[in-house]
């Protein structure tokens, strides 16, 4: 089979318009769906999940919403870390406090109040952009992770000062807690992933998007069309922030279980969102896949090659990754800002037009 | 002519409408420059009307406080037989004013289509849990506006480029898809801030009968900046002409020409 739109014409607006215009790729995207959906729950084991498939679709999730941000929208945000800790927090609150409704309903209520809590917080890049707005989304990451610290009832004044998720099921199958089984606690991450990029895709393929990207490539032209500059940001706070809460919610209900603030949603938390969506491709939803999935995997990877296979001392291999992310971000920002996705875009074209180029 | 109040037709069969904008005693400063001195000017419906004068004469001043981007400390714009409030240029924009500016401002990261598309922004209403669903609703005002944003690429002859990222078309293409995006909105005034500026012969007579066709078809007024004095006496019904901020003649072309302090401003009498 060769990868070719010949005899792949468009015949309508809509079907210009599709997520994968080319054949070919529709029917690769249906088979990674079928894989993910069908076929890994049946071989996935404790280890898999919780070394790569959890952390890669929780991740993704957040990557998202952070891409519609900054990628989309073009506002810098280094909060991501603060933004996960209210969804994580809004989790436990309505957790403990409705046992009785079902987590989808929670998970996604802890996204609401997410991106209610971003919108504040972006209020200000309405005056302030670029550096600036990336140093006051930083003063929201230490004054969110201060706030869940220091306020016992976001902690039901707990003597660890931890969160806990306590057990629930879904449909029956236990989902949090310490007797969850795999291939429930993927499938659960998987549906809100799935919904995620749907949803992501939809906003930015139409209007919404495009009042986005307006607003990020020049603010100006973007008023002079009609944008309402406010009201285009806010937007992309709203469901940035929505996006990233629900992830927020996943990491400590679904992944971890139990969680301290500071640990887990330090600043480090809103890097690694960041790197991922530097290096997956800014304004690319797919990218935001790859850049979850590159930087889950490569401490796997390399703990396996490094430590496992050649032996090598664990520190030196917790630095060479270090390096390897650092190397990457550097050549990624001046070299290709749009990431894997463009890379892959690229083989594509050139795929497409091989053996022919012109 | 200016007393006809509602309208006259001119000598090639176009019909111009009543006054739709008026600037009453304009001024505008910034600082101690006053780039804009006690001005006033209608523009009629259906009209090309041309504003003209030599550099910092406060021309694009005059257009930036037509859409909103400056407010002046006097004098009143008076819109559609009404006096316009204070407003943000996204708020004049959804009144049906659109413009382009002198330093080309497109979105380098999108393409063409989606240039034009985000000209019919305005248009599009349909709500954020529509869109994310996009099936239906969504989906159809997409389509709906497509065949619009489509219609404008073909009008201005940029079919083939339809998909090309802008930041990879040249000066001139650039400038006529920032008139694409303009159109996009089917706005009932245009505002262009010097459209061929930098552009070759060819393709400011391509410009040129783009305005004129615009004006043609679709009956939008316009209202144009131009240097190129052969252009305005060729594209427009009527001229105002600023120096130094100050109104120094505002006429048919002919007129215009004709006038002494014109001759002078544009000679280099009085000052340079
Ligand atoms: N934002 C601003 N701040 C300060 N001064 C300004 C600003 N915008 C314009 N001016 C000044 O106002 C005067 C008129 O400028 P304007 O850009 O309107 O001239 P113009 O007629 O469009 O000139 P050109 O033909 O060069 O485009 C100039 O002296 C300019 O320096
Ligand atoms: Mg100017």
């Amino acid at each position: 089979m060769f990868y070719r739109e010949a005899g792949d014409f468009s015949t309508s607006y809509p079907e210009d318009s599709q997520t994968f215009p080319i054949k070919f790729d529709r029917y690769r995207y249906y088979l990674v769906l079928f894989i993910a959906i069908v076929v890994i729950p049946f071989f996935i084991n404790d280890y898999w999940v919780n070394s790569l498939f959890l952390p890669f679709l929780i991740y993704a999730i957040a990557a998202i919403g952070l891409n519609i941000l900054v990628g989309y929208c073009g506002q810098v945000s280094l909060g991501t870390g603060g933004f996960m800790a209210v969804g994580a927090y809004a989790c436990y609150k309505l957790m403990t406090s409705f046992p009785d409704v079902s987590m989808v309903i929670l998970v996604l209520l802890s996204g609401l109040i997410t991106a209610l809590v971003g919108v504040i917080f972006g209020l200000p890049s309405l005056r302030i952009k670029g550096f600036y707005l990336a140093v006051a989304t930083l003063a929201a990451q230490f004054f969110l992770v201060w706030l869940f610290n220091r306020v016992p009832w976001f902690y039901n004044y707990s003597a660890s000062g931890q969160i806990s998720a306590p057990e629930r099921t879904f449909f029956g199958i236990e989902i949090t807690g310490p007797n969850t089984q795999a291939w429930a606690t993927y499938l659960f991450c998987l549906m809100f992933v799935i919904a995620s990029a749907y949803v992501a895709r939809n906003l930015t393929r139409g209007s919404m998007g495009r009042k986005w990207m307006a607003i990020r490539d020049m603010d100006i032209a973007a008023e002079i069309i009609g944008v309402n500059p406010l009201r285009a940001k806010l937007t992309a706070f709203a469901v940035s922030s929505f996006f990233i809460g629900i992830s927020g919610a996943l990491f400590f209900a679904i992944y971890l279980g139990a969680v301290e603030v500071g640990e887990v949603f330090g600043i480090q938390k809103s890097f690694l969102v960041l790197f991922m969506i530097i290096i997956g491709g800014l304004g690319s939803i797919f990218g935001s896949f790859a850049g979850a999935a590159f930087l889950v995997l490569l401490p796997v990877a390399l703990k396996i090659v490094g430590v496992d296979w050649l032996d090598w001392p664990t520190d030196i291999v917790a630095h060479l990754q270090l390096v390897i992310v650092g190397g990457l971000i550097i050549v990624f920002l001046i070299a290709e800002p749009h990431g894997l996705a463009q890379l892959w875009r690229v083989a594509k074209e050139k795929l497409r037009l091989w053996p022919f180029p012109h | 002519m200016n007393d006809l109040a509602d309208g006259y037709v001119t000598a090639d069969g176009r019909q111009i409408g009543p006054v739709v904008m008026e600037m009453k005693n304009i001024t505008l400063r910034f600082g101690g420059v006053e780039a804009i001195k006690d001005i006033s000017f209608d523009i009629r419906q259906g009209e090309i009307r041309a504003i003209i004068g030599p550099n910092g004469a406060g021309k694009s001043s005059m257009l930036n406080v037509i859409s909103g981007f400056y407010v002046p400390q006097d004098g009143e714009v008076w819109y559609q037989g009404s006096r316009r409030p204070p407003m943000k240029p996204y708020e004049v924009a959804q009144q049906g004013i659109a413009r382009t500016f002198q330093n080309i401002a497109l979105f380098e990261g999108m393409t063409v289509l989606d240039n034009v598309m985000t000209g019919r922004l305005t248009n599009m209403k349909t709500g954020m849990l529509w869109q994310s669903i996009w099936k239906g609703k969504a989906e159809r005002e997409e389509t709906e506006n497509r065949e619009v944003a489509e219609k404008i690429i073909d009008f201005l002859e940029i079919q083939a480029i339809r998909k090309t990222p802008v930041s990879r078309l040249s000066y001139g293409l650039k400038k006529r898809v920032e008139l694409a995006r303009a159109l996009a909105a089917e706005p009932s005034i245009l505002l262009l801030d010097e459209p061929m500026a930098g552009m070759n012969v060819e393709e400011k007579e391509d410009m040129s009968r783009f305005i004129l066709d615009v004006n043609d078809e679709f009956g939008t007024t316009i209202a144009l900046i131009e240097h190129d004095m052969g252009v305005v006496m060729d594209l427009s019904d009527r001229v105002v002409v600023m120096d130094y901020g100050k109104k120094i003649g505002d006429g048919t072309p002919h007129e215009v020409r004709n006038n002494q302090d014109v001759i002078d401003a544009y000679l280099g009498v009085a000052h340079d």
